[in-house]
């Protein structure tokens, strides 16, 4: 029977990866993929099949802004904090953001549904400001687009 | 015979709805009974149109722009699948439009036009023309066209490609490797993106006969993770260009070997730090190295590697097929060939713009931008990216050239322009600048790990009153980040800051003074 718990999940991909310590990111993609998030337990397992210090697997995981180690929320809205976006009014958009979702930036809802996380260029500059929700990307959001994309979501904010 | 209606899919159509045009256009063809083929092709760069839908007709192809999903049945209703044009949308012939039509469209030829990953599209639009003729050529010879072209690297640094390419292929080594920087994490900039979403083959294409001209058999395109689309399609087309011969153990039965790979970054901005991508790809963090050795010598897995932005080895394809004189005509002093321009930020009319090198900033604001999107004055622009000078109007009339921006203390860069109206305030973009520093150095090297924080707090003390000592703290802190950083991280990150200060410093609550360089 597959083995559903996390650190089954991790020993799966892990024994599924081609050899080479470049397998790291892809590795950790794949973790994140599957669970969200690369969990700290799941830490020493990978840093065992990399033959490699848990510190350095550490060192890696929180190098890169991509990797999270604690659950997502069910949705991440992540508003483009770059220099075009705020040309177009990106600074507003979070003011808006932020009373909408009821969270500051890199906090969550207080239902836990949303997270509300900065975002350094999405390439959509020529249609400024941009975001993204849970990897589909937005552009020309006014407050008002805003909020009717958070409306089509299912959970409230 | 059926009608043919194109819809992109390039991220910024798909962000402002393209998916659900096209789903509203094929609804409403099936409920009218209509033969209506969609094909989603790539954007034509005119990203301010999208989603640009665009209709086939005996004529050429007729645009209708912005259309929203709620559109669709007026559209059928007016004939636009007759190729009638005249609902509100309709722009007419695509290619007539002046947007498209000023433009010199080398390496963004196809984009729009074709299906990205229909390879018979490609080789219909002379794909793969390239790599034929580098198959029956000497390396030497390949890396003698590339120089002769005059291109160069089109990441920013400006650096001749075939000498590059040169050192790499009289390099020893057991594994040589060809990898492709596509962590195009400036804002502002978008070509790369384009690429990799338009016309996938021709990355995959320019990748093939740098392998061949270095005698590297594998490659690697390293894209940065907030590209979710451009890694899906370099996904798909490599199976396809495997599928069909053309990259593999026998690229087009020649006995060569190429092997190609896309490799997803986790969101570092350093990790377009040539270096830093290098030890990213290694499965490491994304820390600088110090050169030497170049990764030329000594790269991926100290092996040597040729390490070249997207453009630069977009570029490639077409300099093979029409040879180096033809590339070379394009151009102004030793910035020869196209530069696609990347108009972005507060402007009417934002998009891609390729042009010869030569063409003043001002008419790429005014005549191809439209002026700004809010309708206040134009106050400043951003030229090549974060690490970029901010340009006051009084230096728009220069041309785009690499060495004519280096003159002003300014850089090309990747080409790609931020427009900010006269609601901006340089002293909240100068603090921007260090504290994007902050949030993205990698951290080896102090002048960009500590200077960029002292750099935030020293710009909040100027903001509030500080007054002249700070302003010289800021200049002496520039100029310490300028030459002890690493790379270009710490090492830029003064160009936006002191060309903030040094043009408006009223915006600092300082007096106007004489302009100073670091």
């Amino acid at each position: 029977m597959r083995d559903t718990t996390p650190a089954g999940q991790v020993g799966a991909i892990l024994a599924a990866r081609p050899a080479g310590q470049d397998q790291l990111l892809p590795v950790l993609h794949a973790i994140q993929d599957a669970l969200g998030f690369v969990p700290p337990e799941t830490v020493p397992q990978i840093a065992l099949s990399f033959n490699l210090s848990r510190a350095e697997v550490h060192g890696v995981l929180t190098f890169y802004h991509h990797f999270r180690s604690t659950p997502p929320a069910r949705h991440v809205v992540q508003l483009c904090r770059a220099e075009s976006c705020q040309s177009m009014g990106a600074d507003a958009l979070l003011s808006h953001a932020e009373r909408a979702l009821g969270c500051s930036l890199h906090g969550h809802s207080a239902n836990g549904n949303f997270a509300l996380e900065p975002v350094y260029c999405l390439g959509q500059c020529a249609t400024s400001p941009a975001m993204m929700i849970d990897g589909a990307v937005h552009a020309r959001v006014s407050p008002a687009r805003f909020d009717r994309i958070i409306s089509t979501l299912a959970e409230p904010a | 015979m059926s009608m043919r209606i194109f819809v992109p899919r390039d991220s910024t159509a798909l962000a402002l709805g393209a998916d659900a045009v096209a789903t509203a256009i094929a609804l409403e063809a099936a409920r009218r009974q209509l033969d209506v083929v969609i094909v989603r092709n790539g954007t034509r760069g005119m990203l301010f149109l999208e989603p640009l839908v665009e209709v086939d007709t005996p004529a050429g192809r007729i645009g209708f722009g912005q259309v929203d999903s709620s559109d669709v049945a007026s559209l059928f209703d007016a004939g636009f699948h007759l190729g009638q044009s005249d609902h509100a949308l309709a722009l007419g012939l695509v290619e007539n439009l002046p947007y498209l039509a000023r433009q010199q469209r080398l390496t963004f030829a196809r984009a729009g036009i074709t299906d990205p990953l229909s390879l018979l599209d490609y080789e219909a639009h002379d794909g793969y023309r390239g790599l034929r003729r580098a198959l029956a050529m000497t390396p030497a010879d390949i890396v003698a066209t590339v120089t002769a072209s005059g291109l160069r690297g089109r990441g920013g640094a400006a650096f001749p490609t075939g000498i590059k390419w040169n050192t790499v292929l009289r390099a020893p080594g057991v594994q040589k490797y060809i990898v492709c920087n596509a962590d195009e994490g400036d804002s502002g900039t978008f070509a790369d993106r384009i690429v990799m979403e338009a016309d996938p083959f021709m990355l995959i294409e320019g990748m093939t006969i740098a392998g061949l001209a270095v005698g590297a058999t594998r490659g690697y395109i390293y894209v940065r993770s907030e590209y979710p689309h451009a890694i899906a399609m370099l996904d798909a087309a490599i199976v396809q260009a495997e599928l069909h011969g053309f990259l593999g153990a026998n690229v087009l039965g020649s006995g060569r070997a190429f092997h190609l790979e896309v490799r997803k970054g986790a969101g570092a901005y350093i990790c377009g730090e040539e270096t830093a991508l290098l030890e990213s790809l290694e499965g490491k963090r994304g820390i600088v190295r110090a050169k030497p050795p170049l990764p030329a010598l000594s790269g991926l897995f100290g092996q040597p590697t040729v390490i070249n932005n997207v453009l630069s080895l977009a570029a490639v394809p077409l300099i093979l097929d029409k040879g180096a004189q033809f590339y070379q005509d394009f151009g102004m002093g030793r910035s020869r060939g196209t530069l696609p321009v990347q108009l972005a930020g507060n402007i009417k009319h934002g998009g891609l713009i390729e042009l010869a090198f030569g063409v003043s900033l001002r008419d790429i604001l005014y005549e191809f931008g439209g002026g700004s999107a809010s309708g206040r004055p134009i106050k400043a622009v951003q030229v090549g990216g974060p690490l970029g000078a901010y340009l006051p109007e009084s230096e728009w009339d220069t041309p785009l050239d690499y060495e004519a921006f280096a003159a002003l203390w300014a850089v090309l860069g990747h080409g790609g322009i931020v427009v900010h109206d006269d609601a901006a305030d340089m002293a909240k973009l100068a603090r921007y600048a260090m504290e994007f520093c902050a949030i993205e150095s990698c951290g080896k090297c102090t002048p960009c790990r500590i200077g960029s924080t002292r750099g935030v707090e020293v710009i909040d003390n100027i903001r509030n009153g500080g007054g002249i000592t700070q302003v010289i703290l800021l200049h002496d802190l520039c100029d310490t980040m300028l030459h002890g950083s690493l790379c270009a991280m710490g090492g830029m990150t003064p160009y936006p800051v002191l060309s903030a200060l040094n043009h408006f410093p009223q915006d600092f609550g300082q007096a106007a003074t004489a302009p100073r360089a670091a």
